[in-house]
């Protein structure tokens, strides 16, 4: 018979998840202990192993979406069962789950750790009842997951996490049902952030250490860059491009202009027709074939409050300065706010990375994927310069590295890409021919 | 050092605490002229006559009463019980009367008597024959309760029990009887109420006593194998208990694995894991792990009959379980 496969409580914290990967698709074989999909929960990206077995009818929640604790993810049973009642069913619990979320409010969520600490002095309400009925019935499949935000560890780890001032909280635990146990204490950072010593280290009076979730963002920042930077084999161009032509061109723009351009506009548009030269560097890596784009789609790193993101513009090639730089005054506010859809900073095929306003000289960027190159800028400096007739004068120099994945883009063609955009910079009647 | 069995190593006790102490003497069902049904009491009937050694009718209850009696005027009794299956008749004498003489009479009687016998399952012996009773007589306050695994133990704990003023339950096992073991020819004691580490290790502590210790290191040198190095202690005296011996071996492992033929529930084993729970739980990284027998009657067909019992897989993979290794 065809049953529903809910979402388990996958960390003592967790109240909902994002299933990030299905490894299962529907129609397959699914035995006890296989890992049907990845959750990513509040704390770390799980395996999901499947107590159930059968073949995967229906996947009811896709990747990248949210499902509570006890809401029904997909349906398994025999192929070729009826499914349509309990996919009702589920579309109906569901919906309940996100009732009671909303009813439930922030507040009691932040309050529960400590709540329930003290609950066995406490006598148990009728909310607490329900609460706790909604959360052992799904993890009652697993182990006992506690739901109630307090952290299953061995007494062991409990004592050394005391004695060396680790919050236990922060640590993955790697026994049943998520139990820290001696060795996830004894891997874990310690205070001054040292690999933990053998032996009971005396507590620390100093300074509390801060322990910061990581959000959503930050673990998709670190997923995919950790990733490219451990994928692609990065090499790095260096050139000083003279900025002279390009202050005066935008100066002169400006003046004609109610607003006034940005130097990001600028360094797109003249990035986005040195591309147009060089295809190459507006590629991915695919694996047995390279894909060009037929569009130049250029993302800018933006700096959030914590994390960063790289709205894209599109098909820079086409535009002209002034309506890229009306898109991206559009795109970066909202980028801010975290408003953007996930289209608008997926996809670039080429990417900017400008840290000039911070006064950063020059630095390497790690690529954005599925790009193979991503430019560096560096900032505007007036700067001693050998002139063209050999005499000592000042100049305006600013930095770009490219950043190049070697598995697309060679030395010579980054060369030529990046000798192409430096004369567009100096000369930028040049990027019109 | 001579190689002897574990049966000798029992009688060589009782002759040399005789020989020691005309007031011990030895009475039970076939004892004497058939020399013990297990060959325990082997020529001891020859050596020291009709009044040292006994052969008593199939009275279980009335025999162990008269053990307790003849204690209670100074004679110091060892009463051999055919099996512990068939003590069962003595409880009463035991739990009321031997148990209880010393407490309730002030001190004015001491109970200086051994009841000894084999316990526990042996081979094709059926539910009613295969018990391990241990648990029913630690449970009783006034007795001591002593069990060990190895010919040098069963001797030195032996003579020890006999010179003890208390009633002391003395387990053994038919099966043990056979076995052989080193054991010195000049005389040593060895003292009620200290484990033995018969094996030492740092991964995981196997914690057991009796007839199960022989495949609790069988299952340590099969861990060896793996790499895993395992502790272990035999108690060899249930009551009293080496708690501290135990609690030792867990502050260096973190993990404990009891092992025992009786049944687990409220088993020597259960309290032992309590105990451990209790005094030492800032050293576990892990739960206790028992590995008992299984909490059926034992079943006759051969197959079932070992499969309830502690064997070696089942220890192995209580160990892993309880060093996370079983996934």
């Amino acid at each position: 018979m065809a049953e529903q496969i809910l979402m388990l409580a996958l960390s003592p914290t967790m109240e909902e998840g994002t299933i990030a990967t299905w490894k299962k698709k529907e129609g397959d074989k699914v035995s006890e202990g296989d890992i049907i999909c990845e959750v990513e929960t509040d704390k770390a990206t799980m395996d999901y192993e499947s107590i159930q077995e059968g073949v995967l009818l229906k996947i009811l929640v896709p990747e990248g979406e949210d499902a509570a604790v006890g809401v029904p993810i997909a349906i398994i049973g025999e192929e070729g069962e009826d499914i349509s009642a309990l996919e009702k069913e589920a579309s109906e619990t569901a919906k309940e789950a996100e009732k009671e979320e909303e009813a439930a409010g922030a507040s009691a969520s932040e309050e529960k750790p400590e709540a329930k600490k003290d609950k066995q002095e406490k006598p148990e309400t009728a909310e607490d009842k329900t609460e706790k009925e909604r959360a052992d019935k799904p993890a009652a499949k697993k182990e006992a997951v506690t739901t109630d935000g307090w952290v299953k560890a061995s007494p062991l780890a409990r004592e050394i996490a005391r004695q060396r001032g680790i919050d236990i909280a922060a640590i993955e635990g790697s026994g049943p049902g998520g139990r820290v146990v001696k060795k996830d204490v004894e891997s874990a950072p310690t205070r001054a952030g040292r690999p933990a010593a053998s032996g009971f280290a005396p507590a620390r009076a100093a300074g509390e250490d801060r322990t910061v979730k990581v959000s959503k963002m930050r673990k998709a920042i670190a997923g995919r860059l950790a990733e490219s930077k451990f994928t692609a084999p990065h090499f790095y161009l260096n050139v000083s491009v003279r900025g002279e032509a390009l202050m005066e061109a935008r100066n002169r723009i400006n003046k004609s202009l109610q607003e006034k351009i940005s130097v990001n506009a600028f360094i797109m548009k003249l990035a986005a027709e040195a591309l147009r030269r060089h295809p190459r560097v507006n590629a991915a890596w695919e694996g047995d074939t390279i894909r060009e784009f037929g569009s130049v789609d250029i993302g800018l790193a933006v700096a959030l409050d914590d994390g960063l993101i790289t709205p894209v513009v599109r098909n820079c090639g086409n535009k002209g300065i002034v309506e890229i730089d009306g898109e991206l005054k559009e795109l970066i506010p909202r980028a801010q706010e975290g408003k953007l859809a996930p289209e608008e900073y997926s996809g670039a095929g080429f990417s900017v990375s400008n840290l000039g306003s911070f006064g950063i000289e020059e630095f390497t960027a790690i690529i954005n994927p599925p790009g193979s190159a991503i430019l560096a800028v560096g900032t505007l400096n007036k700067v001693p310069v050998v002139q063209e007739d050999g005499s000592l004068g000042t100049g305006l120099v600013m930095k770009f590295t490219l950043s190049c994945d070697h598995r697309v883009v060679d030395g010579a063609e980054g060369a030529r890409f990046m000798a192409t955009l430096k004369n567009n910079f100096e000369n930028p009647m040049s990027a019109l021919l | 050092m001579p190689v002897i069995t574990f049966r000798e190593a029992l009688r060589q006790a009782m002759d040399e605490e005789m020989a020691r102490d005309d007031r011990v003497f030895l009475l039970g069902e076939e004892v004497a002229q058939y020399n013990g049904a297990y060959k325990v009491t082997q020529g001891l009937w020859e050596k020291y006559g009709d009044k040292r050694v006994v052969d008593t009718p199939i009275t279980e209850e009335g025999f162990t009463g008269l053990g307790v009696g003849a204690a209670m005027v100074g004679l110091r009794p060892i009463v051999e019980w055919m099996t512990l299956n068939f003590a069962l008749m003595a409880y009463d004498q035991v739990v009321s009367n031997a148990a209880k003489t010393r407490y309730m009479s002030g001190g004015q009687f001491k109970l200086p008597m051994v009841m000894r016998g084999p316990n526990g399952p042996a081979e094709y012996l059926a539910a009613q024959h295969s018990q391990a009773l241990q648990s029913i007589f630690a449970h009783i306050p006034g007795l001591k309760v002593v069990s060990p695994s190895t010919p040098y133990d069963a001797k030195g704990l032996l003579k020890t029990s006999i010179r003890d003023d208390n009633p002391v339950i003395f387990l053994e096992g038919e099966l043990m009887y056979a076995w052989k073991g080193e054991v010195p020819e000049e005389e040593y004691l060895i003292p009620l109420g200290k484990a033995d580490v018969k094996r030492e290790g740092s991964d995981v502590s196997l914690v057991s006593y009796g007839k199960p210790m022989r495949v609790t290191l069988e299952a340590a040198e099969k861990l060896e194998k793996e790499g895993i190095n395992a502790e272990v202690i035999d108690l060899r005296s249930i009551k009293p208990l080496d708690e501290e011996a135990v609690y030792a071996s867990v502050r260096k492992t973190h993990c404990c694995v009891i092992v025992e033929e009786s049944w687990p529930f409220a088993s020597v084993g259960s309290h032992l894991g309590w105990l451990i729970s209790r005094n030492a739980f800032d050293y576990l990284d892990a739960p206790v792990e028992m590995v008992a027998s299984e909490e059926v009657p034992m079943p006759y067909n051969h197959k079932l009959e070992l499969a309830v019992q502690p064997q070696v897989p089942k220890i192995v993979a209580a160990a892993k379980k309880v060093l996370y290794l079983d996934n």
